[in-house]
């Protein structure tokens, strides 16, 4: 057995030495991948790959903010509803073919074909005919999406949609080689197969284990990429990804157990980063349901929830207090805060009082409370600690734990509840990803929220061509859905990052994106 | 003797005939599908990957269309890793788990039985307390304890082992796992083992043999091991079917690539072809090694006869 032992520490001295010869980032993510067609994924583990592997029009730089892309520049029409693309010459498939607009033309028409079944073909919908493409009401052919000539890209929205730039950066909306794609099939994904024109190609793909990637020659910007190879090793279990990264085994995770992140840091120091995410996690009531109904009523319990409590003692630190369902972070945009938010803890528990007591809610008289929330023991413990802090003022709360395909489907299919858990995180950087989820008959409106003033403010907002004016419009009708407490927010999400101190390009973000290209290793 | 393996194994398409058939519905009764988000999607959306799918479908014109491809050797795609189908991902798991799971099953009998029969010899000793401490030890610590444990100690400390992945089955890569489902078998084993070899070496026909003058070696060997050995041949049929299979705990704190999460994960993720095909093959192994234990048992045992 020692003897074993010892071979295999032997082996594994080999194994660690022969692996430094490129500059290679072993790159830790906290689960695997489902897909690697930029048209089928939909999870920030894939995101984060084809990030790598694919550049779509507009592209991010280090701190995840946009910048062009395949395209060099673009021209929009007075209207905001016709964007034109110059496509850059120089970029190249990594089998040196052109990208050109008609590749554009075809992977839009991809993604949104029914048959495709993308979950995320919703990217593409503000531009014309899209969403009836996807319902199989119109023929792809029909799509606003015009390849002009090889290089200039021409395409309609339905409306003006002052995100449109910024919903270019999703992976749905990446181009695919049409030649690559009509050899292959959707095999194409498989090593080897792949033509991708990001900053690496794709090399080995082994399910559960690695995927790793290699320097992409051709690509536009290869001159300034250092790293040779990214691995993706993913770990689920993120104790043990700790330990593969004290070990060397990976240079950074992209989370670890939070609940250690008191020893955590006193052992890694300023390697591990706790930074903003623009995420928010929320309970919702149904609004629909007696009293649940009453927009004071849900104040007065917003009120009682002690935010700081919840993201010190049950996230210790790794989340932040939440006032607004947009976290703050999206550029020109100020969240608006709920009224309370800077009142301290005791007096909002004092307003809450009186409002129970008008209610007739009492320890004497007890209004029973349901919250629904899925697997997890941190979201246990949140719902927990809330039951604590209503219990005072009269409330009986029971707690149901269903798991996460249970839960979401009983909240999609507007199943009977009073107070339930969920979260957002942005797929893109506009605070109107957040505010839509209250917008009425949207479907994650949970919440079952409508008020036709936030409605109408959405709805004005949508087609504003002053960001400056419709940031205005979004933040006043973010104001109604707090006065309303149609959503309740609770915690901010935080990013969760352990990087070793030889890698160099990583920046903090809201967005947690971190392309590869900019980063490099000692 | 074939006739008998024969008839148990017809017997098996039945079994699992119904296995099959109470597992698809009881999956499809779970709530939600394996397109259900944390993010809601657009109902027309959620209607096109349903129809690529056959989601769409009533749940028995899905049964049987499954029942259909099974007939002729298709498990189906996989809901959830998707551009793969199970058969291609069975291709690349199975054997990740087939081949720590015999390790893990040849090093517990080996040990298991050598400790045993030590212990056993040495009845109320030093060695025979050791035996049984650690024994009880390892049946009672559960994995996710020994798993973390060797991880820190071997990987984090001595830097002898990989503390994750699979590393194309380097050997610094297989202790960790291989150890961590050794050790409760092993100690099963060892515990079956004293008991049995410590009956059996009060049975009558050792005393005859002892009388007889033979060496302790062939009594040991010879006589009283044959006799213990069959309550370790009926233990190691079904565990070998578990070892085998793989392990959730093992293989997702190691992150092994093996089967053993396909499973638990397909489950919460509603992945139905995915779990029908683990329920499948964790049948079709369980199925397998009952019989192969039962076999060994008339091999060891001239006084079973399955005719």
């Amino acid at each position: 057995m020692f003897k074993s032992l010892l071979t295999s520490a032997a082996l594994f001295a080999l194994m660690s030495s022969t692996a430094f010869a490129d500059s290679v980032w072993n790159r830790g993510a906290n689960g695997d991948v489902q897909s690697l067609d930029p048209h089928k994924t939909s999870t920030v583990e894939e995101a984060n790959i084809l990030r790598d592997l694919f550049m779509g029009l507009i592209t991010e730089d280090t701190e995840g903010n946009a910048q062009p892309g395949a395209a060099e520049s673009w021209t929009v029409s007075p209207d905001g509803k016709v964007y034109t693309f110059k496509l850059n010459q120089k970029d190249v498939w990594s089998d040196g073919s052109p990208v050109t607009a008609k590749d554009f033309v075809f992977a839009w028409r991809r993604v949104l074909d029914p048959k495709t079944a993308s979950e995320y073909a919703s990217m593409a919908f503000p531009v014309l005919n899209a969403e009836a493409i996807n319902g199989g009401k119109a023929k792809p052919e029909d799509l606003g999406v015009k390849a002009i000539d090889d290089y200039t890209l021409e395409v309609t929205l339905k409306g003006p949609t002052p995100y449109f730039l910024e919903m270019l950066t999703h992976q749905a909306m990446y181009p695919v080689s049409e030649a690559n794609l009509k050899k292959f099939g959707d095999d194409f994904i498989k090593a080897g197969n792949m033509v991708s024109n990001g900053a690496f190609v794709l090399a080995e793909n082994v399910p559960n284990d690695h995927i790793k990637l290699v320097k992409n020659p051709k690509f536009i910007d290869a001159a300034n990429v250092k790293l040779d190879v990214v691995n993706y090793i993913p770990t689920e279990d993120r104790a043990a990804g700790i330990k593969r990264y004290q070990a060397g085994e990976v240079d950074s995770m992209n989370d670890f157990p939070t609940e250690q992140l008191a020893d955590l840091k006193a052992k890694f120091g300023d390697q591990i980063h706790v930074t903003p995410e623009l995420g928010t996690y929320y309970y919702v009531f149904k609004t629909k349901k007696a009293p649940w109904d009453n927009p004071k009523l849900r104040n007065a319990i917003s009120m009682v929830i002690d935010r700081d409590q919840l993201a010190t003692k049950v996230w210790q630190g790794s989340m932040l207090p939440a006032y607004s369902i947009v976290p703050p972070g999206s550029k020109g945009y100020t969240p608006s805060m709920m009224s309370y938010a800077d009142m301290p803890q005791l007096d909002r528990e004092d307003a809450a009082k009186k409002v129970f007591d008008e209610l007739n809610i009492s320890p004497a008289h007890p209004q029973k409370l349901e919250i629904r929330y899925n697997t997890s023991e941190n979201h246990k413990n949140t719902a927990v600690a809330i039951q604590e802090m209503l219990k005072p003022f009269g409330f009986d709360v029971s707690l149901i734990n269903t798991d996460g395909k249970t839960h979401y489907s009983y909240l999609e299919q507007k199943g009977d509840f009073d107070l339930a858990r969920a979260g957002w995180i942005a797929d893109f950087k506009d605070p109107v990803t957040f505010l839509n989820l209250g917008h009425t008959g949207d479907g994650n409106n949970y919440a079952d929220y409508s008020n036709k003033d936030f409605d109408a403010l959405l709805d004005k907002a949508a087609v504003e061509p002053d960001s400056a004016v419709r940031m205005k419009e979004l933040s006043d009708a973010e104001a109604i859905y707090m006065k309303d407490i149609g959503i309740l927010p609770l915690l901010y999400y935080g990013n969760h990052n352990v990087v070793s101190p030889k890698l160099h390009g990583f920046v903090d973000n809201v967005m947690d994106k971190h392309p590869s290209r900019f980063v490099s290793k000692d | 003797m074939l006739r008998y393996v024969l008839k148990r194994l017809l017997v098996a398409i039945p079994t699992l005939f119904v296995i099959i058939t109470i597992s698809f519905f009881l999956m499809h009764i779970a709530p939600g599908g394996p397109f259900n988000m944390e993010k809601g999607i657009p109902p027309e959306i959620k209607a096109n990957i349903e129809r690529v799918f056959h989601l769409d479908e009533p749940v028995l014109s899905q049964y049987l269309r499954y029942l259909n491809n099974l007939i002729h050797g298709d498990l189906g795609p996989s809901y959830v890793i998707l551009n793969f189908s199970v058969a291609e991902l069975f291709a690349k798991s199975l054997p990740v788990s087939l081949w720590i799971g015999s390790l893990a099953m040849l090093f517990s009998l080996v040990a298991g039985c050598a400790m045993g029969v030590v212990a056993a010899l040495r009845h109320n000793g030093l060695i025979d307390y050791i035996v049984v401490t650690l024994a009880t030890a390892g049946s009672t610590i559960p994995t996710f304890v020994t798993a973390p444990l060797i991880q820190l100690v071997f990987g984090l400390t001595f830097h002898w082992i990989w503390i994750g992945g699979w590393h194309e089955g380097a050997l610094a890569a297989l202790i960790g796992p291989v150890i961590t489902l050794a050790l409760p078998q092993l100690a099963t084993v060892a515990r079956l083992m004293r008991g049995a070899m410590i009956e059996a070496l009060h049975t009558n026909h050792i005393r005859t043999a002892k009388a007889m003058g033979l060496s302790d070696y062939s009594i040991v060997i010879r006589h009283a091991m044959r006799g213990a050995l069959l309550p370790i041949a009926s233990y190691a049929g079904p565990a070998a079917a578990g070892l085998l299979t793989g392990s959730i705990i093992v293989e997702s704190i190691f992150q092994i690539p093996g089967i053993g999460r396909s499973f638990i994960d397909g489950a919460l993720n509603r992945d139905y072809t995915m779990v029908m095909g683990t329920v499948i093959i964790i049948a079709v192994f369980t199925i397998v090694f009952n019989l192969v234990s039962d076999i060994l048992y008339a091999v060891i045992d001239p006084r079973v006869r399955y005719d």
